[in-house]
C-alpha cells in the first residue's frame, strides 16, 4: 500500500510539470504584447520597455518559464495588477472558502446520491425506485444558476430559513452546497443504482445468501462494497466538475471564493491573478484524484500500477 | 435399508414465471437422501438439476422463479412453508451449499478467512476471534498450505482450486447434515477435479453428512455417488443405486447418456451422440419429454405421459417400455 502512494505520488510529478506550463503557456496565448497589456493603457514606451526587463520578457522562452517554475517554489505567484498583493496571499484568503464548499457539496453528493441510489436498487422498478430516478434526471438536467437562484427565492426570499448570500455561518453553506451538489448526488444516485443491480446478480450474492447472512447484511456488506468500486470513480470526477461549478456558484451567491477570484481577474485582466487561480484549482484536482485513487485501491486491492 | 432418512422431496415443482410464459423448470421430482450417502443428479445443461439444487434452500431468483408446489422434508420440517428468518438459520448450518464457478462465488473484496468466520458467526455462539480461528482451521481441514496467511487474502489472489476449497471450508464450517454440490468440479482443471472430490469424499466420511452432488459428468458420478437420478427436462427419468445405474441402464435417455462416452478399450471412430433437442421448457409435449429423441418412442410415448415406476431391478424409471401397458400394445400391434 505505500508502495502504492509512493508510486502514484511520483506520477503526479509529471500532472503538475504539465500542468505550469499550461498556465505559463495561458500568458504567452493572450493577444498582443504581454509588456503593453501588463502596464496598461496609456503607458509610454519607457514604462513598457521598463517592465519588459523588470519581468524578464526580453529572456527566451524556456528562461522565462524556468524563472516562473523557480519563482513559484519560492512562493512567488507575482503581483495582482488591481492592488499590488501577492498573489499567493490573495489566493490562500480565497481557496479555503472553496474549498469548504466543495468539500461540503461533495459529501452532499456523497451522501444523497448514494441513499438514492440504494433505496431505488434495494426495488427495482417500484413507484419508490421511479420517483427517486426521476428526480435525480431532473437534478442531472437543471443548470446550476437557475437551480441556485431557486432555491435561493424559495428558501432565503419566501421561507427566510437561509440567508440569500454571503459566507459567514454554517446556515450560509447550505444551499450553495446544496446548489453545487445536487447535479452530482444525482449523477451519482445513478450510477450507484445500476451499479447495485449489477453486483446483486453476481455470484459471490447468492453464496451469501446460501450461507444464511441476513439481506440487509448482504446489501451494506457484500454488495455496496463492491458497488461503490465504479461510484468512486464518478465521485473524483464530480469534484472536478464541482471546482468549475463554484465559479457560477459564488457569483450567484455573492461567496469570495477562488471561482469567483477568477472570474473577477478575468473581467479586469488581471493576468497573475487568473495564472495563480488557474494553478491552485488544476493542482487541487490533481490532489483530489490521487486521493480517489488511493481510496480505489482501498476498496479493490486489485489494482496494481504499471 | 435402515439408515436414517434426513432429506426428502416430494413432488417438487419449481416454475419460472416470465413474459413468454411459464416455464416449468422442475416438475414434479421426488428423491430421498439418507445419512452419509452421496445422491447423485444428473442430466445435460438446462434440465433443471441446478434449479432443483437451488430450490432446496429456497435460493431461485424471486420473481420470476417461484416453487410452485412439493415439499421438501428436513428432520420432518417443510422447507417450503417455512418462514424466511427461519430458513436462514438453516442455510449455511444445517444444509449448506457449493457452486459451480470458484472464480465468481467469493466475494472479491473480503479477505476468505473472513468469509468463511462469517457464516460461523451466523449460526455458532463465537466471538469474532474464535470464529476467525475457526476459519483458519477449516483451510487446514480442507487441504490450504499456511492457511493463516492465506485467510487474509483475498479471492483474487488465490487459484481456483484453492477458491473452490475455500467454498468447501465455508460450507463444512458449521457440520451441516446435508451438503448440495453444484458442479463442484465442472470449472476446474481434471487433475484438481479428483483432489477436490476426494477431498469432498473425505471429509464426507469424517463427518457423516449426506451428499447431493449436481454434475454433468457420468465418470464423477461413477466414482463418488451411491445413487443417481438422472434428470430431463425438468424430470427425475431414471433413479437407481449407481451399480445398477451403468450395468443396467433402462431408460433409453441413460442408455444413449451412457453409450456417448468415450470409451479407453474400444476403438471407436465416431462417437455416439443423441439426436434432436431437449424440448421448450415453455412448450413441453404431452407425452413422455423424451419421445422426440428416442429410438424406441410410439404413439403411446408421443401422447401419454409415463410416471416413474419401479423396476424389477430395483431402478424407478418413467418409461411407457417398462409397463404392462407397452406388452398390450404390442399385441395390438
Amino acid at each position: 500500500m505505500i508502495w502504492f502512494i509512493i508510486k502514484r505520488l511520483m506520477q503526479t510529478i509529471p500532472v503538475i510539470i504539465g500542468v505550469t506550463i499550461v498556465v505559463f503557456v495561458i500568458m504567452q496565448l493572450v493577444p498582443g504584447d504581454p509588456a503593453v497589456l501588463l502596464a496598461g493603457e496609456g503607458a509610454t514606451k519607457e514604462t513598457i520597455e521598463a517592465l519588459r526587463q523588470q519581468l524578464g520578457l526580453h529572456q527566451p522562452l524556456y528562461i522565462q518559464y524556468f524563472d516562473y517554475v523557480s519563482n513559484l517554489l519560492r512562493g512567488d505567484m507575482g503581483f495582482s495588477l488591481k492592488n499590488n498583493q501577492p498573489v499567493l496571499q490573495e489566493i490562500m484568503t480565497r481557496l479555503p472558502i472553496t474549498l469548504e464548499l466543495a468539500i461540503f457539496s461533495t459529501l452532499i453528493t456523497i451522501v444523497l446520491g448514494m441513499l438514492a441510489g440504494i433505496v431505488s436498487a434495494i426495488r427495482p422498478y417500484s413507484i419508490l425506485d421511479t420517483v427517486v430516478m426521476v428526480v435525480a434526471l431532473l437534478g442531472i438536467s437543471l443548470p446550476s444558476f437557475w437551480f441556485g437562484l431557486m432555491l435561493m427565492y424559495s428558501f432565503s426570499v419566501k421561507l427566510q430559513i437561509f440567508p440569500v448570500a454571503g459566507w459567514d455561518s454554517m446556515l450560509h453553506i447550505v444551499l450553495p452546497a446544496f446548489t453545487l451538489g445536487a447535479g452530482g448526488a444525482a449523477i451519482v444516485a445513478r450510477m450507484t443504482r445500476s451499479s447495485m443491480l449489477e453486483v446483486i446478480r453476481q455470484d459471490y450474492i447468492r453464496t451469501a445468501r446460501a450461507k444464511g447472512v441476513k439481506e440487509r447484511v448482504i446489501i451494506y456488506k457484500h454488495a455496496l462494497r463492491n458497488a461503490l468500486i465504479p461510484v468512486i470513480t464518478v465521485v473524483g470526477l464530480q469534484f472536478g466538475a464541482l471546482l468549475g461549478g463554484t465559479v457560477l456558484v459564488e457569483s450567484i451567491f455573492a461567496i469570495n471564493g477562488l471561482g469567483r477570484m477568477i472570474v473577477d481577474a478575468i473581467r479586469m485582466r488581471d493576468l497573475p491573478v487568473v495564472q495563480g487561480g488557474v494553478l491552485v484549482a488544476s493542482l487541487v484536482f490533481v490532489v483530489v484524484n490521487l486521493i480517489v485513487d488511493i481510496l480505489y485501491r482501498l476498496f479493490n486491492k486489485r489494482i496494481e500500477l504499471n | 435399508m435402515s439408515k436414517e432418512v434426513i432429506l426428502e422431496v416430494k413432488n417438487l415443482q419449481t416454475h419460472f414465471i416470465t413474459k413468454r410464459g411459464t416455464s416449468k423448470a422442475v416438475d414434479g421430482i421426488d428423491f430421498i437422501l439418507h445419512k452419509g450417502e452421496t445422491l447423485g443428479i444428473v442430466g445435460e445443461s438446462g434440465c433443471g438439476k441446478s434449479i432443483t439444487s437451488l430450490s432446496l434452500l429456497r435460493l431461485i431468483p424471486s420473481p420470476p422463479g417461484k416453487i410452485a408446489g412439493g415439499e421438501v422434508l428436513f428432520k420432518g420440517r417443510n422447507l417450503v412453508e417455512l418462514p424466511e428468518s427461519e430458513m436462514r438459520k438453516l442455510r449455511g448450518n444445517e444444509i449448506s451449499m457449493i457452486f459451480q464457478e470458484p472464480m465468481t462465488s467469493l466475494n472479491p473484496v473480503l479477505p476468505v478467512g473472513e468469509q468463511i468466520a462469517e457464516a460461523i458467526r451466523l449460526h455458532q455462539n463465537l466471538n469474532k476471534k474464535e470464529a476467525a480461528k475457526k476459519a483458519v482451521e477449516m483451510l487446514r481441514l480442507v487441504g490450504i498450505p499456511s492457511p493463516e496467511k492465506r485467510a487474509k487474502q483475498e479471492p483474487f489472489q488465490l487459484s481456483g482450486g484453492m477458491r473452490q476449497r475455500v467454498m468447501i471450508a465455508m460450507a463444512l464450517s458449521c457440520n451441516p447434515e446435508v451438503l448440495i454440490a453444484d458442479e463442484p468440479t465442472t470449472a476446474l482443471d481434471v487433475t484438481i477435479q479428483a483432489q477436490i472430490l476426494r477431498l469432498m469424499k473425505e471429509l464426507q466420511e469424517r463427518l457423516g453428512m449426506g451428499v447431493i452432488l449436481i454434475t454433468h459428468d457420468l465418470g464423477v458420478v461413477a466414482e463418488t455417488c451411491d445413487k443417481v437420478a438422472v434428470m430431463y427436462a425438468g424430470n427425475i427419468v431414471e433413479h437407481a443405486t449407481t451399480e445398477t445405474l451403468y450395468e443396467t441402464p433402462l431408460h433409453p435417455y441413460t442408455q444413449g447418456l451412457l453409450a456417448s462416452l468415450p470409451k479407453i478399450d474400444e476403438d471407436q471412430e465416431e462417437l455416439y451422440t443423441i439426436e434432436g433437442n431437449v424440448p421448450s421448457a415453455f412448450n413441453m409435449p404431452p407425452g413422455c419429454r423424451f419421445a422426440s429423441r428416442c429410438p424406441l418412442a410410439t404413439n403411446l410415448c408421443r401422447e401419454q405421459k409415463p410416471e416413474l415406476i419401479e423396476h424389477e431391478s430395483g431402478s424407478k424409471v418413467r418409461c411407457w417400455v417398462y409397463s404392462n401397458k407397452w406388452r398390450e400394445q404390442e399385441v395390438v400391434m
